[in-house]
């Protein structure tokens, strides 16, 4: 199968040595990366992990402390306004104007970015369909759903046709429908050959939207690939979780060393790294386990993470 | 300069769905208080011959008019000053969404006090209109009375919405109006003359930007600025340079915020 991603001759954006630091304290610590058009690209991290400051200093909302970066071939310290002109950004706090109405908060942001009033209400109209909220246009954003607001949100954030769409964590906080109903969304925008650069701790979100990503951790990127490639260099192929009655995983000490590639413990399970996980399952039963509950599965961008940082992603 | 007009367009937007809210604190209370001192007060304090010589022959509400014209922008500024600010950098965020687009924070400043200026000339305007119908003015300068009573209350919205800015809750806003706002508006020559405070304390009301202010509107109310326009100049000339050192303030203040995200 040939490489999914293309390796493009110039980067939308560019990093090298990106570093931001708040006094003494080192947010974003020299990291490099690359966007190519047209790429979803992610940062997949826990809370803390320096990617709201990637994507401030990306969106030229927050200076560079030190190193290289470029967005859209502009340096963000000289051509700060130029460059948001292109971008478009969904922040992971709403920042919608809730003193006007859905339809008005596309208006006014398309005026924003200079857009004559007739095109403004142009492109809202075909947002609020896009959004699917054609039938709140004129109703107050406050009683929206928490969903209905993150499409206003990322309506808002097209208004201006962006080059470069970036998105800080896009559905923490909805419930799961909201969530496919976003991603959907999204995944549109990807097929129209939207780049779209997001932050998440949710490894499902990264694994649906992302061609490539990379993992950040303490400020640091730890990996970088597809998830697939991510998957396959630092997994096995099937995990296999055990769960254990209260009280009983802290007395197996030694019994399960040998089962599988890697063993994990967490807290509350078990996790066997083994490529057949049906066969460490049968192993684990040989040896006298008798785990409470067995969930054979495939491996995830968790495992990944468990595996690069010795943690969970959501603690 | 487009992109301040941008932010003012925002504010109108704003305005047009909010404005039922505040008609009657930013034209009717003022205009009350205005009959109510200078009209129902008035015609006491006009049978004292002792004030009839304080205020050098006026009606109590022709002295108390344009002084109250400048008071009342100054508190209408103060409003605006501080909630609204807070309002777009804490609470809806709105200035952080601008600040995504291509608009600077010095364009969110002054579209901000433009804005401001705008809402003080309406009620301005109104005011003036109403000094007018009541027999308060003396001069047809009155007319220049309006911009005089804007300039007062922008000397004192930059430097309040510079304070708003670092503040990420209203607790202090208190304090503001309470230990600032007020009191000037009680000393500042709007009520009666500065000349009748204790001699220690007269210099002290010089300091007042409010003092120029209201020193200004009444010389163009009542047509005695021409006497010594020196004088008038100071006036607008101190309350230029505090707006202007208002705004480099809050341009700081405001960038560092959004900055911070």
């Amino acid at each position: 199968m040939p490489d999914p991603v293309p390796t493009p001759d110039f980067s939308l954006i560019r990093a090298r040595g990106l570093t931001k630091r708040f006094g003494s304290f080192t947010a974003v610590d020299a990291i490099d990366f690359d966007v190519a058009p047209g790429e979803s690209f992610g940062f997949l991290g826990p809370n803390g992990a320096g990617k709201t400051s990637t994507m401030r200093m990306i969106g030229c909302v927050s200076p560079v402390s030190d190193g290289v970066l470029e967005v859209l071939g502009s340096d963000p310290r000289a051509d700060g306004p130029r460059i948001r002109s292109r971008i478009g950004v969904v922040p992971q706090q709403d920042t919608l104007d809730t003193e006007l109405t859905v339809r008005e908060n596309l208006v006014i942001y398309g005026r924003y970015f200079g857009l004559s009033r007739a095109e403004c209400g142009r492109r809202a109209d075909e947002l609020l369909d896009f959004a699917q909220l054609t039938e709140r246009a004129n109703d107050q954003v406050e009683p929206l759903s928490g969903g209905m607001k993150r499409r206003l949100t990322i309506a808002r954030a097209l208004i201006n046709e962006p080059d470069l769409l970036l998105l800080d964590e896009p559905t923490t906080g909805l419930d799961p429908q909201a969530r496919h109903l976003l991603w959907d969304r999204l995944y549109r925008l990807k097929q129209r050959g939207v780049t779209l650069v997001l932050t998440t701790h949710y490894m499902d979100e990264a694994e649906q939207l992302c061609d490539r990503l990379v993992v950040m951790d303490k400020a640091r990127i730890v990996a970088e690939g597809s998830p697939r490639d991510l998957i396959e260099r630092y997994s096995t192929r099937e995990v296999t979780e055990l769960r254990f009655p209260a009280g009983v995983q802290e007395t197996l000490n030694g019994q399960l060393e040998g089962l599988a590639e890697r063993v994990e413990l967490l807290p509350d399970r078990v996790l066997l790294y083994a490529d057949d996980g049906e066969a460490a399952v049968a192993a684990a039963h040989q040896r006298g386990l008798r785990p409470e509950t067995v969930l054979v599965r495939r491996s995830s961008l968790e495992d990944v993470f468990l595996r690069l940082t010795g943690r969970s992603l959501i603690e | 300069m487009t992109v301040t007009a941008r932010v003012v367009e925002l504010r109108a937007m704003q305005y047009r769905r909010t404005f039922r809210a505040s008609i009657f604190t930013s034209f009717l209370n003022p205009v009350l208080f205005l009959l109510a001192m200078g009209v129902g007060l008035g015609t006491y304090v006009d049978r004292s011959g002792t004030a009839n010589q304080a205020l050098g022959g006026l009606s109590y509400l022709q002295f108390l008019a344009p002084g109250l014209l400048a008071a009342t922008t100054m508190q209408s500024a103060a409003f605006e000053a501080t909630f609204p600010i807070m309002g777009g950098l804490t609470w809806q965020k709105t200035f952080h969404a601008m600040y995504a687009t291509p608009i600077t924070p010095a364009a969110i400043v002054m579209g901000n006090l433009v804005w401001i200026a705008i809402r003080l000339a309406m009620i301005a305007a109104v005011f003036t209109l109403v000094m007018v119908a009541f027999g308060a003015a003396a001069s047809p300068l009155i007319v220049l009375a309006i911009p005089a009573a804007v300039l007062t209350g922008l000397a004192f919205a930059s430097p309040i919405a510079g304070f708003s800015a670092t503040q990420r809750t209203p607790e202090k806003f208190n304090a503001v109006f309470r230990w600032g706002i007020t009191p000037l508006f009680l000393f500042s020559g709007t009520f009666f003359p500065i000349s009748n405070l204790p001699a220690a304390i007269q210099p002290i009301a010089w300091l007042s930007p409010l003092w120029h202010g209201v020193e200004l509107s009444r010389g163009l109310a009542l047509g005695t600025i021409g006497a010594d326009p020196i004088r008038a100049l100071v006036h607008v000339a101190v309350l230029t340079a505090i707006f202007l050192a208002g705004v480099a303030w809050a341009n700081r203040t405001v960038e560092a915020r959004l900055v911070r995200g």
